[in-house]
């Protein structure tokens, strides 16, 4: 589904990825770890095509396409869903128009009709139940006055209605009590299917314990250094970065 | 107290929300319909040739002649955010009316279709919104009413809703009464000339107890080139009535720049409430500012009546030049006045408007909610004054004047004045300015908005305090004209 190879991004003008390969397969589940500055948000950013992060070398390919020359709104219509680890308010935009406007901008361009509001909402508010927020959330304006782990439950509530190919969660767990955290790892583990890959950017390997990764990469220097299974994540845990990083200087 | 503030923003320039904003004005056409329509120039004899055209009261024609020699003494105002150069007063015509004028029509049957034409590419058509809307059109072309709804419906009531003219035949004692007791023509400037050869307008009275039947509206449109309009609007609403007036309008595209100078007075007797909405979009020019339209408007409410409450709602989004501040004088105890606007400046737009709110009477209230938007080049300006006098005790007021910036060109200005002279008075004051962030708009692009669609719905979102207060129709039109202005707005 999607591979990257020899990945090179600059933000202006600084190299952050610096030769970055990774492959996904559709139904798999992938966590990307790494000390501070090691560029994962950079490539959560350059997944979802966000403005000022420039493609240098290397290619991203996204079932076949190249992902780097597409429009942001065009990689969502494509099912790409970046769950932001700081989602912005848009004050007086309501929760749910905002919501319905996504969902129905996906469906318009896979050919399907609009929804009825009627409908929608009826989902919206199963959705919401889902993760945790009061349906009242649909009539505020999207993320406004949101505490911090609201906004990651209204991000999780998104990508839940979205229904995304790809998901990438920048850092979702952090910030979250534990409550949050088994949210936060339920409506991901709902996701999980045989067509649908999720890239998760985490600094804790506690998330893990709740949502089983295929994969576990460590990005180090703008690169991943060091792949393996779940149990990589437990080592992590428990030696840290440095004998990596130390290791791949 | 007085405080005054500036602020001008220059944000971050993301080229992207620049890109767009370049687009054609859409109501730009001109309609092809004789007008009567006098030479330009102004002097008495103008002013004797208008009064006499419309077979007014002596009363009257002595009125515009002393506001006319009152404003040959004043001199044009400087003090405003906005620029442009000098006006030629002798280079507009002040007089012009449709053809069919001396034969006014009996019903819409007779009117020009050419005219009816013109309200239907706006989308207005006058048959549909009689049956559907429930809305009585008093829609003024040019200069001269042409066609008259609803009259029987609301005359049922006691509703008095026709043109200044008809009421300058019909009610004069009523017009004598009132015209010039809210804005005297020595007020302003723009004000004296309005008053010495204003055109026609709208006359809406309200008798004791009624609650009108139905939303009253006009439809302005200015159509005759190089005419200036000078409306005139009154509505008097009388002890523990209510009445609610819509007021839109669009414009075709001109090569000239056309001056606005309207005159609104409202007067609220006790328990009576007037509610005043207005959607305006004339033509703002070209992408150089060539050719807009010069809107300077005085517009004010009297709350004469304990309990009277006067509501301005505003949505501005055309015209070059702006300038504009609907007031309300609170002078019976426990009166209220209201100003919610939304003025949205884009291109080489400037807008200098808000409101003043006087407070005489006794726990008086007023709220002003003042959502300005500037795009590409514009410059936009809140420009407010509330005023305690020492008579208004436990007077309240608060404000909020929030600005959003589009571009990295633009400027949004705050200009807030308060006067207080009564300690037992409360004042509160909110100002923020924002701009549509490049996160927001990536936001809304990674959940598969197109950036147009993205930047109208967070302008929309910042203006939803205002579109609120809008009946129902308009909250609809408004946000569709919010729609098309700032199309082209991001890319």
């Amino acid at each position: 589904m999607l591979k990257i190879s020899n990945l090179h991004v600059t933000i202006a003008g600084e190299a952050i990825l610096k030769g970055l390969d990774l492959e996904i397969a559709a139904g798999e589940v992938h966590a990307i770890m790494g000390p501070n500055g090691s560029g994962k948000s950079t490539l959560a950013a350059v997944l979802a095509g966000r403005e000022g992060y420039e493609v240098t070398e290397g290619s991203i390919e996204y079932f076949g396409e190249d992902l780097a020359a597409l429009e942001p709104e065009e990689r969502a219509w494509r099912g790409v869903f970046l769950a932001f680890q700081y989602p912005v308010e848009i004050p007086g935009v309501t929760n749910l128009e905002f919501l319905r406007a996504s969902v129905d901008a996906l469906r318009a361009h896979r050919g399907e009709a609009a929804t009825s509001a009627v409908d929608f909402m009826k989902l919206a508010r199963a959705t919401c139940k889902q993760v945790g927020l009061d349906t009242d959330f649909l009539k505020r304006g999207v993320n406004e006055g949101f505490s911090g782990g609201e906004k990651k439950r209204n991000e999780l509530l998104q990508m839940l209605l979205l229904e995304p190919k790809l998901a990438v969660l920048d850092e979702t767990d952090s910030g979250l009590d534990i409550d949050a955290l088994g949210v936060v790892a339920d409506g991901v583990n709902t996701l999980r299917s045989p067509e649908r890959a999720i890239i998760l950017i985490t600094h804790y390997q506690r998330l893990l314990n709740h949502i089983v990764p295929d994969r576990v990469h460590v990005l180090s220097g703008g690169r991943i250094i060091r792949s393996g299974g779940k149990e990589l994540a437990l080592e992590l845990e428990e030696k840290g970065y440095g004998w990596l990083t130390e290791a791949a200087a | 107290m007085s405080e005054t503030a500036n602020q001008k923003r220059d944000v971050d320039g993301d080229a992207a929300i620049g890109r767009h904003l370049e687009r054609e004005y859409e109501a730009g056409w001109v309609t092809d319909i004789e007008s009567d329509t006098l030479p330009p120039g102004l002097d008495e004899d103008v002013v004797r040739f208008i009064s006499g055209k419309k077979n007014e009261p002596e009363w009257m024609l002595e009125w515009r002649l002393e506001a006319y020699r009152h404003w040959l003494t004043m001199d044009h105002p400087k003090w405003a955010h906005v620029h442009y150069p000098k006006i030629d007063f002798n280079a507009i015509s002040y007089f012009s009316a449709p053809r069919s004028q001396e034969d006014r029509p009996k019903s819409l049957d007779e009117v020009d279709p050419e005219l009816l034409r013109t309200y239907e590419k706006l989308g207005i058509p006058l048959h549909e919104q009689e049956m559907l809307a429930g809305v009585a059109v008093d829609a003024v072309f040019d200069s001269v009413s042409v066609a008259t709804t609803f009259r029987s419906k609301l005359a049922e009531s006691g509703v008095i809703f026709c043109s200044i003219s008809e009421a300058l035949q019909e009610y004069p004692e009523l017009v004598r009464k009132y015209m010039g007791s809210v804005v005297p023509y020595r007020d302003n400037y723009f004000a004296a000339l309005n008053s010495a050869v204003f055109s026609d307008g709208s006359f809406v009275y309200i008798p004791e107890g009624v609650r009108c039947p139905m939303e009253l509206s006009t439809y302005f449109r200015i159509n005759a080139e190089n005419t200036g309009q000078f409306e005139r609007t009154l509505i008097i609403a009388e002890e523990g009535s209510h009445v609610s007036y819509l007021e839109g309008c669009t414009a075709p595209q001109r090569d000239e720049n056309q001056l606005h100078a309207a005159v609104v007075e409202l007067v609220a007797h006790k328990d009576a409430k007037i509610k005043y909405s207005t959607v305006q979009n004339w033509y703002p020019g070209d992408s150089e500012g060539r050719g807009g339209i010069y809107n300077f408007v005085t517009k004010r409410g009297l709350c004469a009546g304990e309990r009277s409450h006067i509501s301005w709602t505003q949505v501005e989004t055309g015209s070059a030049i702006t300038w504009k501040y609907p007031s309300v004088i609170l002078r019976g105890d426990d009166s209220v006045g209201e100003f919610y606007s939304v003025a949205l400046a884009r291109g080489r737009q400037q807008a200098d408007t808000g409101t003043k709110m006087i407070h005489l009477g006794k726990n008086t209230r007023s709220t002003i909610i003042s959502k300005g938007i500037s795009a590409v080049r514009a410059e936009n300006s809140y420009r407010g004054l509330v005023r305690i006098s020492p008579t208004a005790d436990g007077a309240r007021n608060f404000t909020q004047c929030d600005s959003l910036l589009i571009g990295d060109q633009c400027g949004a200005h705050t200009f807030p004045y308060i006067e207080s002279r009564n300690p037992t008075a409360t004042v509160e004051h909110e100002a923020t300015t924002s701009k549509v962030s490049d996160d927001q708009l990536f936001l809304c692009r990674q959940r598969g908005l197109d950036p147009e669609k993205a930047v109208s719905m967070i302008v929309n979102g910042f203006c939803k305090d205002v579109f609120r207060e809008l009946p129902m129709e308009f909250a609809v039109e408004a946000g569709k004209l919010l729609e098309i202005s700032l199309e082209g707005a991001v890319g």
